[in-house]
């Protein structure tokens, strides 16, 4: 059963703002048929740069219905400086909430804004911090906008993520990757995007180790341990140092330092990088 | 305001008649049929009255019907049974559209080491037999199929397929939550070696099921401890619940021909209705092969959720083909099996009539309908 506001009843039940806006001089959109929710923003803004009018059109559940009608109500009269201010929090805000799950459809209704915008000062569809690698294949979600999300909403998991991004939902398989941004984005203070510009081919960027690593402990590392009933848990990777914990029955065996020396890391050595450090969690 | 419960694959409305015969369990008969005393021991002669009527609705022995709690428990303890007494064979096969309760005990024997084949599904969600017959080898413990498939009612050509896995000598559970008493099947006939049944699905309470075990079958049990159940079940019996299955079983017989035709026509109905009154709205399955209360019909352009909502302020219950509740948007694993368009997955909604189900309803859902679609895909940017 749906866990909605009456607030998300009221906008999904009798949306105010449905429909298109014949006279807009600013059209945003985002998502598709395939992904199961769309919305096309339309705006009608002033040469001084007031949102006079504006409409949507959403195909997608009844959140993303009432987050659209939600987000008109947030920027009807405002500034375009003052609407691209609103974010998806905004949204669910007015709303009164929306389930955790629901959480997308808020940053929906922040992309059509952004989408919109970019539409009426003339800049391209995409936007520029959307530019970066690919993560979640099923949805077109990039690093960057899962890193977004992350910071601007605090997301702690995958779980999270999906709730608000999508990303990692459909077949699963990015689920590591989103794993990798999200360790990298919580070990690590908030920095600028600029260092995040990616680094020059040959090295290999923590999120990229970061992958090969799971992968290895999944593939190689894993079934050994679990032949003596343990197993390994990643901590932490920090440039060439992996940080690992043991578990099950390995974390009170004797000779786990041998254990991660010999097999851990000369296995890591082996697969992902010749120079990794492996020691064990405090 | 009037409810129409057009979701009887999410559970059904429990029989006046099965009520009736539960409430003196309660009050009168509420003893332990293992005591030695006349007044516990009186419910053992009621216990197995209840496990005849089973027995008789699927064509097997009484000792045959062992009582779980739910059909997932049923099928689990298939799944132990199966690969406890075989530890040597480390090979499964099942299918990309079972219920939850068997993806996960592949997906847990996966993690557990053993080899899975997850058998492919057509269009019309129809089973590939050439791959069946190929993935079976000498290292199966288990073949597991469902005999129809609870979103889009498609069914399974089980007499073939028990021949086959017969044949080979492997091991064959049947998932037969929902075609138990919607379609008739005699198990003295198939070569099943377990089968799962629940309550709930056939206007029995919820937390009540059945597993039948063939005589002579491989056995572990799942739940250990006490003697009940001839040591296939410990716990001890839930002889309210036992009394109103065996009672909703009798009913099922005599409702077999009804549901046959009359639900099947109500569906009929429903759907040519609303494929004539909806463009851009197909129907989800094998409609040579389907359940006769079952209808999965996808509209493009909309989606599921916000057209159950609707459907919800009319005071109409259904099913929807998308796991939006999720948060992943992700459609069902069934439409995706069947390589359903995404377009026409996400606005799939599934109607599952039963024997109270009345013609009004079924015109009531006609008439509401095209207006919900029509309200939606008018917000909606995409158009036919």
């Amino acid at each position: 059963m749906w866990e909605y506001t009456d607030a998300v009843r009221d906008h999904f039940e009798n949306p105010r703002h449905a429909g298109e806006l014949k006279d807009a001089n600013a059209i945003g959109e985002v998502g598709s048929l395939a992904c199961g929710d769309a919305l096309k923003l339309f705006l009608k803004i002033s040469p001084d740069g007031v949102i006079e009018d504006a409409s949507f059109q959403t195909f997608g559940c009844a959140s993303a219905i009432a987050s659209s009608d939600a987000l008109i109500e947030l920027i009807k009269g405002k500034t375009v400086e003052e609407a691209s201010k609103i974010t998806n929090k905004d949204i669910a805000k007015y709303l009164g909430g929306l389930p955790q799950a629901k959480m997308h459809c808020s940053v929906m209704g922040e992309e059509a804004l952004e989408a919109a915008l970019r539409n009426w000062r003339g800049e391209p569809a995409v936007p520029q911090c959307h530019e970066g690698k690919l993560i979640c294949k099923c949805f077109g979600v990039t690093d960057a906008q899962i890193r977004h999300a992350v910071r601007e909403n605090n997301l702690k998991t995958v779980e999270d993520v999906t709730n608000f991004t999508k990303a990692g939902g459909a077949c699963g398989s990015c689920q590591e990757a989103i794993q990798a941004i999200l360790d990298e984005e919580l070990g690590k203070p908030r920095v600028t995007l600029q260092e995040f510009n990616p680094k020059p081919k040959t090295a290999m960027t923590n999120v990229q180790r970061m992958q090969k690593i799971l992968h290895v402990l999944d593939d190689q590392i894993r079934p050994k341990l679990a032949a003596d009933g343990g197993d390994i848990e990643l901590v932490d990777v920090d440039g060439q140092k992996v940080t690992v914990m043991l578990t099950g029955k390995c974390s009170s065996c004797r000779s786990r330092q041998t254990t991660i020396r010999e097999m851990v890391e000369q296995t890591l050595r082996e697969h992902v990088e010749p120079n990794l450090v492996v020691v064990e969690a405090e | 305001m009037k409810v129409v419960y057009l979701d009887n694959n999410a559970t059904t409305m429990v029989a006046p008649e099965v009520v009736e015969a539960m409430l003196p369990m309660f009050s009168d008969y509420y003893g332990n049929a293992s005591s030695m005393h006349t007044f516990g021991g009186q419910v053992g002669s009621m216990l197995a009255k209840a496990r005849e009527s089973v027995a008789e609705l699927i064509g097997a022995h009484p000792e045959e019907v062992v009582f779980t709690s739910c059909g997932t428990e049923s099928d689990s303890t298939a799944f132990v049974a199966a690969t406890e007494s075989q530890p040597e064979k480390r090979h499964v096969i099942t299918t990309k559209v079972e219920h939850s309760a068997v993806l996960a005990l592949g997906h847990q024997l996966e993690a557990k080491g053993y080899d899975v084949t997850w058998l492919d599904v057509d269009e019309k969600g129809r089973l590939d037999m050439a791959q069946l017959a190929d993935s079976m080898r000498k290292d199966t413990a288990l073949v597991s199929i469902m005999y129809a498939n609870n979103e889009t009612g498609t069914i399974f050509p089980i007499p073939e397929i028990a021949q086959m896995v017969k044949e080979r000598g492997i091991l064959l559970h049947v998932d037969a939550v929902q075609a138990t008493g919607k379609i008739p099947y005699d198990l003295s006939k198939l070569p099943i070696d377990y089968l799962a049944i629940s309550g709930h699905k056939l206007h029995a309470p919820k937390g009540i099921g059945v597993l039948f075990v063939r005589r002579g079958a491989r056995f572990r049990p799942f739940l250990r401890g006490g003697h009940q159940e001839n040591g296939r079940r410990a716990g001890t019996e839930n002889s309210p619940y036992i009394v109103g299955l065996g009672k909703a079983c009798e009913l099922a017989r005599q409702y077999f021909d009804y549901e046959q035709q009359r639900v099947a026509e109500l569906r009929d109905r429903l759907q040519a209705g609303l494929l004539a009154a909806i463009p851009d709205s197909i129907v989800n399955g094998d409609l040579e092969h389907r359940l006769p209360n079952t209808l999965s019909i996808a509209f493009k352009y909309v989606e599921g959720e916000a057209i159950l909502l609707r459907l919800d302020r009319l005071g109409i219950c259904a099913s929807s083909g998308s796991a939006c509740t999720s948060g992943s948007l992700e459609p069902s694993h069934v439409l995706r099996a069947m390589g359903v368009p995404f377009t026409y997955a996400h606005g799939s909604i599934r109607f599952s009539l039963s024997r109270y189900t009345t013609q009004e309803e079924v015109d009531y859902v006609i008439k509401e309908m095209p207006g919900i679609i029509a309200g939606l895909r008018a917000i909606s940017p995409f158009r036919g």
